[in-house]
């Protein structure tokens, strides 16, 4: 086995920031949906209901080309973009956007499992011991979908890892830029004699995804334990 | 304790539309599971958003749909103690007892963690998780929880109904004592009319989503007395005497009385069914029975079939019932005096 080439390095180092940003920034927004999806009461629940989780069952290219559609640069939500002067198209930034998209939907079931489980006596006892709605959302509604947060956030990070479908098409290609461990192994395997080094990739996805396997166990462990 | 509340809300099929305005500091609300209570309940603490009506507390509105007033639970100062403790899992007992207080203005922080340790006995506990407490341990955290955050009034929504028969008179000591001590009024709800007459002094009665009648809890029962089915319970506090001869002896106002269920502490209250008295117009010469009584008729009462006798017994009242013709054949009337039989295995303790 061929040791990782400084290509490789990059594509692992891409793979990591581009997963670890897509989780921190998904987490707060799943956090409040699944909040607004558990406790919220309005018309249309079941429509948003079916559009957040869309996402899961659309192949990751259409959602890829959706995406470029609307971040392109004649795209619904370029001017926005352009006002903040960010350009975000085949960017590292638009491989997190892919991929925060694409995990949205697993995050928000993972917290939503978990504050569905919490007793609406707790809230109401938090409310009429002076607790305003927000003061209950941080003292006793986020403390207590800590297990969710820390499942819907390994499921997040480990599902960006192997993001391909939506990436490639908003985030292109790019080596040292946009390429993630699959895209290299992609360009790996289809080029001829780049098998031992797809495989050398292929252990570094499975040696990431074991540890962050292992360390979803263990946080889940341990916070059962103090429960 | 004044509240006056008239307030109408429909949920499907059921339609509550209650109007009252109580006054006392141990008021209670009586009703069958499905009566409305506890959606009176909800309502008063903000829980529950009424369809329309009014709800006033001590002259302050908490809620008018007139005038658009609606104020959110955190302001109403009014705390809840539920069925189940409702403690806060992720936190520890200090922390649950903590949370009110931490979030009730300075100027009302009348009552402190300190003395209410000690009325509750919770010394031993404040470092403890919730999950390893005992149902009435859990029961008196979440009391404190409640009183520490310094409310202008208690809700105890069923407070007893999760706890055991030993444990309920226990808890219901604590409930009293911690009330009384730290000056808060409360209103009790509950199905059990035995907890009402203990633990209140006027009661409203509700059933079907409307107010049934606004009473004293002894009103109540007697009323209830023909349709029950256990008759009207008299309630003896007693203090123990001695233990003799495989009975208890003890002391009921100014009378002695043997009961089988004692135990060792120095006081007890039983329960004696109205049904479980005999009366006899005479001194009866030789009875198995242990517990004769020379009472006073003060009172009768017609209930269903049957006729109520209320007596004097040494300066403790005792409701009994007879059918009709025996109160006409005894000719029991209103300052007879008569002679009540109880056998020593007819008392019940409570605890």
């Amino acid at each position: 086995m061929s040791l990782l080439t400084a290509a490789d390095l990059d594509a692992i180092r891409i793979s990591v920031k581009v997963a670890l940003a897509a989780t921190a920034v998904t987490l707060p927004f799943g956090f409040v949906f699944a909040y607004l999806m558990t406790f919220g009461r309005f018309r249309g629940k079941a429509v948003v209901e079916v559009f957040i989780n869309l996402p899961l069952t659309l192949p990751p290219v259409v959602i890829g080309y959706l995406l470029l559609l609307a971040l392109g640069s004649h795209g619904w939500l370029s001017p926005l973009f352009e006002l903040f002067g960010i350009r975000l198209i085949f960017t590292w930034k638009a491989a997190v956007v892919a991929s925060a998209v694409v995990g949205f939907p697993l995050m928000v079931r993972s917290i939503r499992l978990a504050m569905g489980a919490i007793d609406h006596q707790l809230v109401h006892a938090s409310r009429t011991l002076g607790a305003g709605k927000l003061d209950t959302l941080f003292s006793v509604i986020l403390p207590l979908s800590r297990s969710g947060i820390v499942a819907g956030s390994s499921l997040m990070f480990a599902r960006s890892l192997g993001e391909f479908g939506a990436t490639i098409i908003v985030a292109g290609n790019v080596p040292g830029v946009t390429q993630t461990i699959p895209l290299a192994i992609y360009d790996y395997v289809s080029s001829p004699g780049g098998e031992s080094a797809a495989l050398s990739l292929c252990v570094v996805a499975i040696s990431i995804s074991v540890v962050v396997l292992f360390f979803h166990e263990y946080l889940g462990a341990h916070l059962a334990r103090r429960d | 304790m004044e509240l006056v509340m008239d307030v109408r809300k429909k949920f499907g099929d059921f339609q509550l539309d209650a109007g009252f305005s109580l006054a006392g500091d141990h008021v209670g609300i009586f009703g069958e599971s499905g009566s409305g209570k506890s959606t009176l309940v909800g309502m008063l603490a903000g829980l529950i958003p009424p369809d329309d009506g009014e709800i006033r507390l001590d002259g302050e509105t908490l809620f008018s749909s007139r005038d658009r007033i609606a104020l959110p639970p955190e302001r109403r100062r009014i705390a809840m103690v539920f069925q189940h403790a409702s403690l806060f899992p992720h936190l520890d007992v200090e922390a649950n007892l903590m949370y009110g207080f931490r979030r009730c203005e300075k100027a009302n922080r009348r009552i402190t963690l300190a003395p209410l340790v000690s009325v509750l006995k919770l010394d031993g506990l404040l470092k403890r998780g919730v999950n390893k407490l005992s149902g009435g341990e859990r029961q008196r955290v979440a009391l404190g929880r409640a009183i520490l955050s310094n409310p202008r009034l208690l809700l105890m929504d069923e407070p007893l109904s999760a706890l055991d028969d030993s444990l309920k008179y226990q808890i219901m000591h604590y409930l009293k004592s911690a009330s009384e001590e730290f000056g808060i009024p409360y209103l009790f709800i509950s199905h059990s009319l035995l907890e009402i007459r203990l633990m209140t002094s006027r009661v409203l009665a509700v059933g079907g989503g409307r107010v049934l009648r606004q009473a004293t809890p002894e009103e109540v029962a007697r009323e209830r007395m023909g349709q029950s089915q256990v008759g009207y319970i008299n309630l003896l506090p007693a203090e123990l005497v001695r233990r003799i001869d495989g009975l208890y002896q003890y002391r009921w106002g100014s009378q002695g009385l043997f009961i089988s269920a004692g135990t060792e502490n120095p006081s007890a209250m039983f329960e004696l069914s109205s049904r479980d008295i005999i009366l006899f117009k005479k001194h009866p010469e030789a009875i198995s029975a242990r517990n004769l009584l020379q009472c006073r008729v003060s009172e009768i009462f017609p209930s269903g079939n049957k006729v109520g006798v209320e007596m004097s017994c040494g300066g403790m009242p005792l409701v009994a019932e007879v059918v009709r013709p025996a109160a006409e054949e005894l000719d029991i009337r209103a300052g007879s005096e008569i002679y009540a039989v109880v056998k020593a295995s007819s008392f019940r303790r409570l605890g």
